[in-house]
């Protein structure tokens, strides 16, 4: 059941420049899975909208986000110290489809900020894992608890570790495969995820980011193309808040 | 204590409505708040036929406010009477049907469709500034608001209220002319066009560049307009614009409006409309006001 409630910080610490490791307290840890996100509701007034925050490790009673500082909004969460309260909703949209993975092969690809809520999809999955992570450089944000849930193979954008580039000239570079895919990061990384798995038949389930208000699918201003028509407003446009954000690459437009 | 209100021939069981367009038909919103306490559920607007709206970025946070060019995606009427209205029909509270268009025809369409459905008011979009036919060429134009007003109750079989635009110069005049093409009541203000540049991208911050501004940011100048609407025209008004709290609510009664819509606030605060019911009957008992229809208008 979904609920807004006040959280109490557990701890935080800077993980990298400008990202932040947030534990918090709360209920909603007992009932999130996977893939599925929360809203952080700012102190200052002036700043209504909650803030869509995937989650990156779950457990009793408490979450742990990881994300990175793109505005003010974020800016406040990254001072918040152990004992402060903070609101949040959640848990919030569909999470990944575990079952579908059933025992198989899978890649499990994170690209920048995408990489969390990559690390409890692992914890959660007892097939063979390839976890293939991109980052900007050798600033490697949680590749040690990444490390102890499948073979970990790395991109940097500027060569400093792992492979030079993106997370498929890494999957070319390990002579990677696997029978499905679970991918989360920015949207060049997601359309090209999207060919790759196009072109050999395999299914991606992707996790989806857009601007957010409500986060319920109520207010429909954070829709994607969908292939089909929705089951909202029958208009091929699926809410990322609601109907995701994790989708079948294939039922999206990119 | 009373908190009824009467909306033109409709008793609501407290003033406290729903902004339109940001509460859905009520069932995203029903997971946090019994429907069955407000005085009633304005749905998103619907239109003849399914609409896909607006590209995205379809949303941008301002300074005490949002900006959103959703461009009424909805699912159409025949989706909507089958689906939204049974759901609503489970609660106790009362239906209003927002309603858009792009031509008269389309509004003419809508409202009779709805004519034989469970429904107490409809409220017609005439206002909203993120569609490019229709919706507010109607609501900017005197004789274009009032004309529309007049095709609509010549269909309608409940009470009709027009939801009026804030983009014009003399918000009197434009209420003056609803009332006069027959409307029932009027419910204001619809969002203030706006616009946000993202000045590290130097991009539009909505696809659709501009969008309506809406929440605290507007309130005073929403407030203003329906005190001035109010004081223009016989028939009752809603009124909306950055309403977050009680007090917010009770400077539109005040101001005039017999009943009040919380909108942006949802989104900030999913249990907020029960609150201002709440903090309204709190009001009431620290200043000793029986019935709340006392204060509609009491600003001294």
């Amino acid at each position: 059941m979904k609920r807004k409630e006040s959280a109490r910080v557990l701890s935080q610490e800077c993980l990298a420049p400008g990202i932040f490791s947030l534990w918090l307290e709360t209920g909603i840890g007992d009932e999130a899975v996977p893939g599925q996100f929360v809203s952080l509701y700012s102190r200052d007034g002036s700043r209504l909208l909650p803030r869509p925050i995937s989650l990156c490790e779950i457990g009793d009673g408490r979450i742990r986000l990881v994300y990175r500082v793109a505005g003010a909004g974020t800016e406040e969460f990254s001072t918040l110290r152990p004992g402060d309260a903070i609101e949040v909703l959640g848990p919030l949209g569909n999470g990944f489809p575990l079952e579908e993975a059933g025992g198989r092969r899978v890649f499990l690809i994170g690209g920048g900020i995408g990489v969390p809520p990559m690390l409890e999809l692992a914890k959660r999955l007892s097939g063979e894992k390839l976890l293939v992570m991109g980052y900007r450089d050798d600033v490697l944000f949680l590749k040690r608890e990444l490390e102890e849930n499948g073979s970990l193979f790395l991109a940097t954008e500027d060569g400093s570790v792992g492979t030079k580039g993106n997370v498929l000239d890494a999957i070319r570079e390990n002579g990677l495969s696997a029978e499905m895919i679970f991918a989360c990061g920015p949207a060049p990384m997601l359309r090209a995820l999207k060919a790759y798995a196009g072109e050999r038949g395999i299914p991606a389930w992707i996790s989806m980011e857009e601007r957010m208000a409500c986060g319920i699918g109520a207010c429909l201003a954070c829709v994607c193309g969908s292939r089909e028509v929705d089951g909202h407003s029958h208009v091929k446009n699926k809410r990322i808040c609601k109907d995701g954000p994790v989708f079948l690459a294939e039922e999206v437009e990119l | 204590m009373n908190l009824s209100v009467d909306l033109a021939g409709v008793t609501l069981k407290n003033p406290v409505m729903t902004a339109s367009g940001t509460f859905g038909s009520g069932e995203e919103y029903s997971e946090f708040v019994d429907l069955g306490r407000l005085g009633a559920v304005v749905t998103k607007g619907v239109a003849n036929v399914p609409w896909p709206g607006n590209p995205a970025p379809r949303i941008a946070e301002t300074y005490g406010g949002m900006l959103n060019a959703i461009g009424l995606q909805n699912p159409g009427i025949d989706v909507f009477v089958k689906r939204d209205i049974p759901f609503l029909k489970q609660f106790d509270t009362r239906i209003v049907v927002n309603v858009c268009g792009r031509t008269t025809e389309d509004y003419e369409e809508v409202v009779e469709r709805l004519s034989g459905e469970p429904v107490d008011l409809l409220e017609i979009n005439i206002s909203c500034p993120n569609v490019k036919e229709g919706g507010i060429a109607f609501g900017q134009n005197a004789g274009a608001a009032e004309a529309i007003t007049r095709a609509v109750k010549a269909k309608a079989r409940q009470p009709v209220i027009m939801k009026l635009s804030p983009n014009v110069t003399d918000i009197a005049e434009m209420a003056r002319a609803v009332e006069a093409g027959g409307a029932d009541a009027v419910s204001l203000i619809n969002t203030l066009t706006g616009m946000k540049i993202d000045v590290h991208r130097r991009t539009f911050a909505l696809a659709n560049r501009t969008g309506g501004l809406s929440g605290p940011a507007v309130r005073p100048v929403a407030v203003r307009m329906v005190y001035q609407a109010a004081q223009a025209v016989e028939i009752p008004v809603v009124g909306m614009g950055g309403i977050r709290n009680a007090e917010d609510a009770l400077e539109f009664i005040l101001a005039g409006a017999t009943a009040v819509s919380v909108g942006t606030a949802n989104f900030h605060d999913p249990y907020v409309t029960v609150k201002i019911v709440d903090g309204l009957r709190e009001y009431m008992e620290r200043y000793g006001v029986s019935d709340i229809r006392e204060l509609i208008g009491a600003v001294k």
